[in-house]
C-alpha cells in the first residue's frame, strides 16, 4: 500500500490507518490530507489509529503536525482510537500531543467534531442526503 | 578422607542417639514439628552425609555423592523458614552434629594425636559448610516469599471499578513508584477500552504523600488517557497534599482536582449530560433521600 486513502464524508475528511505506518507513508498523508482539506473545504478531520499498534517519535510528530497544519487551514482534527499500548509508548517518548483532540470512538469523534464545527452541521446533513 | 567416613559408619547408631538427645535438650520446636518428623529427618541426613563423605570426600560439596544431602538440606531448611523457624534453629540443627561426631572421633583416635586433630579439622570443614548450604537454602526461601507477597500485594491494590456508565473509578491505596505506575497506567487504560468509558477518578486518598515523582507519574497516566480520548479526575485531594502541592510548585492546572469522591463523581455525571435529582418519597423514607439519577 503506497498510500492511506482519504474519504469525504460531508464536510469531514475520514482517515483510518490499518498498516503499520512508515514515514515515507506519513509525509504521504501530511500531503494528502492538506491538499483535501483546501480543495474540498473541509472543516474536521477525524483519524482513526484504532488498528495502529506500533508508534514512534516521528509518527507522533506527525499527528500533532496534521493537527495544526488542519487548523491553519480551518478543520478540527480528532484523533480516536488510540490503543493503551500506544498511549504510554507516546507519553513516554514525551509527546502529549497538546493541539490534538481525542475520542475513544469514531462515534464519540463524530459528535465532538459536529459539536465543534454545530454551524456546520446542518451543511453536512444536507449533503448526506444528496449522496 | 575414608577414615571419617568409617568413623561415621561404625559409630552411627551412637552418634545419631546422641544428636538426638541434644536436639531434645537445646532446639527442638515441639510447638512447630513432632519428634517422631525430627527423628526422621536426622536419620534421613545422617544418612545422606555418611554417603557424600564415602563417595565424594568431606570437603567437596559439590560433588555428586553430596546431592542427596544437598537437596535434603535445602528441602528441610525451606520447609523450616516457611514454618516460622530462626535462622539459628535451622543451623544449629547441622551445627549440633558436631559434638556427637567430635566424640566418636575421640574415641577412635584418642591414641595418636595428630591423626585426632586433622580428622576433627575435616569433620569442623564438612559441617561448617553444611550449615552455610543450610542457612543459604533458608535465606532463599525467605526471599522467595518476600517477592511473592509483593507482587500479590502490588496486584490486589491496584483495582479499576466502574461507577457509572462511562464512568470509572481507580482508588490508589499506597505510595506510588514507577513499577505500580505502570500497573496502575496499563490497568485503567485496558479498562477504558474494554468498558468505553468517558471519565475515569482517580482517587489519591490512600496516597500518604505525594512529592514532585508522584505527582509526574499521575499526570503520565492521565495524559496517557487523555490521547485515548477519555478524561481523568483527581479527588481526595487532603488539605496537606494541596499544600504539599502548591509547596513544591507541581502544576496540575490543566487537571481537574475535587477534595471528595463524591464531587468528582457529581462532576463526571454532570458533565456526560446527567443529573442527580432527589425523589418525591424521600421525605417518607427513614432512610434518607432516595436519588434518581435523570439522563439528560
Amino acid at each position: 500500500m503506497d498510500r492511506i486513502p482519504v474519504l469525504r464524508m460531508g464536510s469531514l475528511l475520514l482517515i483510518t490507518i490499518q498498516v503499520d505506518m512508515h514515514d515515507k507513508l506519513a509525509l504521504q498523508l501530511q500531503d494528502d490530507v492538506t491538499q483535501r482539506i483546501s480543495e474540498w473545504g473541509s472543516t474536521g478531520v477525524l483519524i482513526d489509529i484504532s488498528s495502529l499498534e506500533i508508534v514512534d517519535s516521528f509518527i507522533g510528530r506527525m499527528l500533532a503536525n496534521i493537527a495544526a497544519m488542519s487548523r491553519v487551514l480551518g478543520a478540527e482534527t480528532v484523533v480516536v482510537g488510540m490503543q493503551p499500548a500506544v498511549a504510554i509508548t507516546l507519553v513516554e517518548l514525551g509527546m502529549s500531543l497538546p493541539g490534538v483532540r481525542t475520542a475513544l470512538s469514531v462515534e464519540a469523534g463524530m459528535e465532538l467534531l459536529f459539536g465543534a464545527t454545530l454551524g456546520f452541521k446542518r451543511e453536512a446533513e444536507d449533503e448526506f442526503g444528496e449522496m | 578422607m575414608s577414615e571419617l567416613a568409617e568413623i561415621i559408619t561404625q559409630n552411627e547408631d551412637q552418634i545419631r542417639a546422641e544428636w538426638l538427645r541434644d536436639m531434645a535438650k537445646s532446639l527442638q520446636r515441639s510447638d512447630l514439628m513432632s519428634k517422631a518428623e525430627l527423628e526422621e529427618q536426622s536419620l534421613a541426613v545422617l544418612n545422606a552425609v555418611v554417603m557424600g563423605v564415602k563417595t565424594s570426600g568431606p570437603t567437596d560439596m559439590s560433588g555428586k555423592g553430596w546431592n542427596t544431602a544437598r537437596e535434603l538440606l535445602q528441602e528441610i531448611s525451606s520447609s523450616r523458614a516457611r514454618q516460622g523457624f530462626s535462622p539459628t534453629e535451622v543451623a544449629s540443627f547441622v551445627l549440633s552434629l558436631k559434638q556427637p561426631l567430635f566424640s566418636a572421633i575421640r574415641r577412635e583416635q584418642s591414641k595418636n594425636q595428630d591423626k585426632l586433630f586433622d580428622t576433627v579439622w575435616v569433620a569442623t570443614e564438612m559441617l561448617d559448610r553444611l550449615a552455610l548450604l543450610t542457612t543459604e537454602a533458608y535465606i532463599a526461601a525467605r526471599e522467595e516469599l518476600i517477592a511473592r507477597q509483593q507482587q500479590e500485594l502490588m496486584e490486589l491494590s491496584t483495582p479499576v471499578v466502574k461507577l457509572w456508565e462511562g464512568i470509572l473509578a481507580l482508588p490508589i491505596i499506597g505510595t506510588l513508584d514507577s513499577s505500580r505506575t505502570q500497573v496502575v497506567m496499563e490497568n485503567l487504560l485496558q479498562t477504558i477500552v474494554s468498558t468505553n468509558s468517558k471519565y475515569a477518578i482517580i482517587d489519591i486518598t490512600g496516597v500518604p504523600t505525594v512529592d514532585t515523582l508522584v505527582a509526574q507519574h499521575l499526570l503520565k497516566t492521565i495524559t496517557a488517557a487523555r490521547l485515548m480520548g477519555a478524561e481523568c479526575i483527581i479527588s481526595g485531594v487532603r488539605p496537606q497534599i494541596a499544600q504539599t502541592i502548591v509547596h513544591l510548585g507541581i502544576n496540575l492546572e490543566d487537571v481537574i482536582t475535587k477534595a471528595k469522591l463524591s464531587d468528582a463523581l457529581a462532576l463526571a455525571l454532570q458533565r456526560s449530560g446527567r443529573s442527580v435529582i432527589r425523589s418525591t418519597a424521600a421525605g417518607t423514607s427513614s432512610a434518607g433521600a432516595v436519588a434518581g439519577i435523570k439522563e439528560a
